[in-house]
């Protein structure tokens, strides 16, 4: 019992990380309803910012703030620069830059930093309690932490403020909305900039035990896709759910399936990801698309 | 008469270029070249039989697959076991490498082609990760993370031509016949169906095409060429192993398959060449240079010349003439189809960049 109660709860922690990588999914894909393949590698890429603003002496958590801030301004960018004159083209178009700037963004990392893995400093603090027979590292009770607080302030901005109304609008009817005259276009880039610091809070939650290498995000991205994509990719609530249960199954797999070691948990992901979408493609959360012929 | 001239010049080139291909590729690369650039050469030649499917998938048929290295890596797998575990030669397992993952992409194709667009994408590049793992997880049939090691095979003796030179020129000859078969069933008999499909699937199906039937069955062909191609790497590397199959390869062979051209026979070729040698001469720079050179040729390559290089080259070769201007016989410079491209594509830019008044 105390085995299946740790493994339920380390399953939670790294479903936590799936899920805030997950949520950075959903909100890429709110705004052009494409897959951000690359959400991975920009994560990993301000990781890498905030690795090297603590190499230049900045304190871990405000390394760690300002490279949220920067992930904002660089997914804003990526947005405006590759994705937006995009919008109107094909599903492979789109998917190929996508693809373009997940290769090139690793190779960056690799050219800028090397391919050496270099341990990243964590934010917590080195405790571990125990509740009966099941201990809990202050690593894992603050990333559950900082995953609720995340949850909190986006549940916030987008039903509490005018901003996140317009953000909602400019998703879900976009040519309504300017109409209306919201700014479309600029609340969309939003959007990604949002996506962009929810990865790069999943990847600095996820360093210090990962090691930060160029390849660090790739098995992280799989699991997010697994989880976005049982949650709904277009639903935040899909994305937590999602992302918690992915990381449960994941460990809980590992643990009790016989013959799947820790090698084969991927396998699960594959599992999850086609039974959704053969199943029930729209996830669990998320909305009913149909297409007037 | 003028368009008569040209046509006949137009023909006359093409078989003196032929001639001249042919005398390239039978006569300079074999035996002109060092041991080592025959062997990168007959890499090539692999990938674009590779890619060569992929177009089928991807290009034909507007089904998005990341995962065709999957495919390669079983029937390199399949090459690899059936030569070290029982014995065979080098050249047999590739026609049942090829069954298999026929077999294998039927299967796969099935449930996978009934996603679409980016979901079929996201599919099948979960498919490609979890080859590596499954692969070292049986290391009683696949030999683990240390691979399999079967040993390039030798010229026959009375051929009089080195080792590097037979594998080329066999691997050569088995590509050209897959080139010649797709050529006749595609460009000639599936091809309309195909693009249909692509295009709009629904006009498609009012029209009678079998949907489902087409996109499985030409997955499985897709995924055939992938595991005949894979047969051929063992055949041509001597050793396989998990680590020789990574992500990057299905994502290789997406590149090389976009900017090759993907609803091209002839593309594959251009794709295979770039996806070959690119990262050679890349990494004499930096190693991390030739990711970089990838991710930007494929962002360059979607924005510029969404068609490849064989679109590129079909469109120069194409009569500019199409009654607009009136002025037969001058074609449209390289120079002139680059600036076009590039100035619908400020045009994108300028939309997206100003402000709505």
């Amino acid at each position: 019992m105390t085995l299946f109660v740790q493994q339920l709860v380390e399953g939670l922690t790294s479903g936590a990380i799936y899920a805030s990588l997950a949520l950075a999914l959903v909100f890429s894909f709110r705004s052009t309803h494409v897959v951000n393949f690359a959400q991975g590698e920009m994560a990993m890429l301000s990781t890498y910012a905030a690795w090297q603003l603590t190499a230049w002496g900045l304190p871990i958590w405000a390394a760690i703030a300002a490279a949220l801030a920067i992930s904002f301004a660089g997914g804003a960018a990526i947005y405006g620069v590759l994705v937006r004159p995009m919008t109107h083209s094909s599903v492979l178009q789109i998917v190929t830059i996508l693809i373009g700037l997940f290769i090139a963004l690793n190779s960056l990392a690799g050219f800028i930093w090397g391919y050496l893995m270099k341990s990243f400093p964590s934010p917590f603090p080195d405790w571990r309690w125990t509740i009966g027979e099941v201990g809990i590292g202050a690593e894992a009770a603050g990333i559950a932490l900082l995953l609720m607080a995340t949850i909190g302030a986006l549940y916030l901005l987008l039903e509490h403020t005018k901003l996140g109304l317009g953000m909602r609008a400019a998703a879900a009817a976009p040519e309504s909305s300017r109409l209306v005259g919201i700014p479309v276009n600029a609340l969309l880039t939003v959007g990604w900039g949002i996506a962009a610091a929810l990865g790069a809070l999943s990847g600095v939650m996820v360093a210090p035990s990962l090691f930060l290498d160029p390849g660090m995000m790739l098995g992280v991205i799989i699991y997010a896709f697994a989880a976005a994509t049982l949650g709904g990719f277009d639903s935040i609530a899909g994305a937590i759910v999602g992302g918690l249960i992915v990381g449960v199954a994941e460990n809980l797999t590992a643990t009790y399936v016989p013959g799947i070691g820790a090698d084969l948990k991927i396998v699960v992901a594959l599992v999850i990801i086609f039974a959704t979408l053969l199943i029930r493609p729209n996830g669990l959360f998320g909305r009913e698309v149909t297409a007037r012929v | 008469m003028a368009a008569d001239n040209r046509r006949k010049n137009v023909v006359s080139l093409s078989t003196a270029g032929k001639l001249a291909l042919l005398a390239v590729l039978l006569g300079v690369i074999p035996f002109g070249l060092p041991s080592y650039m025959v062997g990168q050469f007959s890499l090539a030649v692999v990938y674009a039989v590779a890619i060569l499917g992929l177009n089928m998938i991807t290009g034909y048929v507007g089904s998005i697959s990341l995962g065709h290295g999957a495919f390669f890596a079983v029937g390199a797998y399949v090459a690899a076991i059936l030569m070290h575990r029982y014995g065979w030669d080098p050249y047999t397992p590739i026609p049942v490498a090829g069954l298999v993952c026929w077999v294998a992409g039927l299967l796969f194709g099935i449930p996978a082609l009934r996603l679409r667009g980016l979901y079929l994408a996201l599919g099948t590049l979960t498919l490609a990760v979890t080859v590596g793992p499954v692969l070292k997880r049986f290391t009683g049939v696949t030999g683990g993370s240390q691979g399999l090691f079967v040993g390039t095979p030798l010229a026959p003796a009375n051929l009089g031509i080195g080792d590097s030179q037979w594998v080329y020129l066999f691997v050569l000859a088995v590509a050209g016949v897959m080139f010649l078969v797709a050529r006749n069933v595609i460009d000639r008999g599936l091809r309309r169906a195909l693009v249909a499909t692509r295009d709009n699937e629904i006009v498609a199906s009012v029209m009678g095409v079998d949907l489902a039937r087409y996109k499985s069955l030409t997955f499985a062909v897709s995924s055939m060429y992938a595991g005949v191609a894979g047969a051929m790497y063992t055949l041509v590397v001597g050793y396989v192993s998990p680590d020789s199959f990574p992500i990057m390869l299905s994502l290789s062979f997406f590149v090389g398959a976009v900017i090759g051209g993907l609803t091209s026979i002839s593309g594959a070729v251009y794709g295979a060449l770039f996806i070959q040698f690119v990262p050679v001469w890349a990494s004499d720079v930096d190693r991390a240079l030739a990711g970089f050179v990838y991710g930007g040729a494929l962002i360059a390559a979607m924005l510029l010349m969404p068609d490849g290089v064989a679109g590129l080259i079909e469109k120069l070769r194409r009569r500019p003439d199409d009654g607009r201007t009136g002025k037969t016989g001058s074609r449209k410079k390289a120079s002139r189809v680059f600036l076009e491209r590039c100035g619908s594509l400020a045009q994108r830019f300028s939309v997206s960049f100003l402000p709505k008044k």
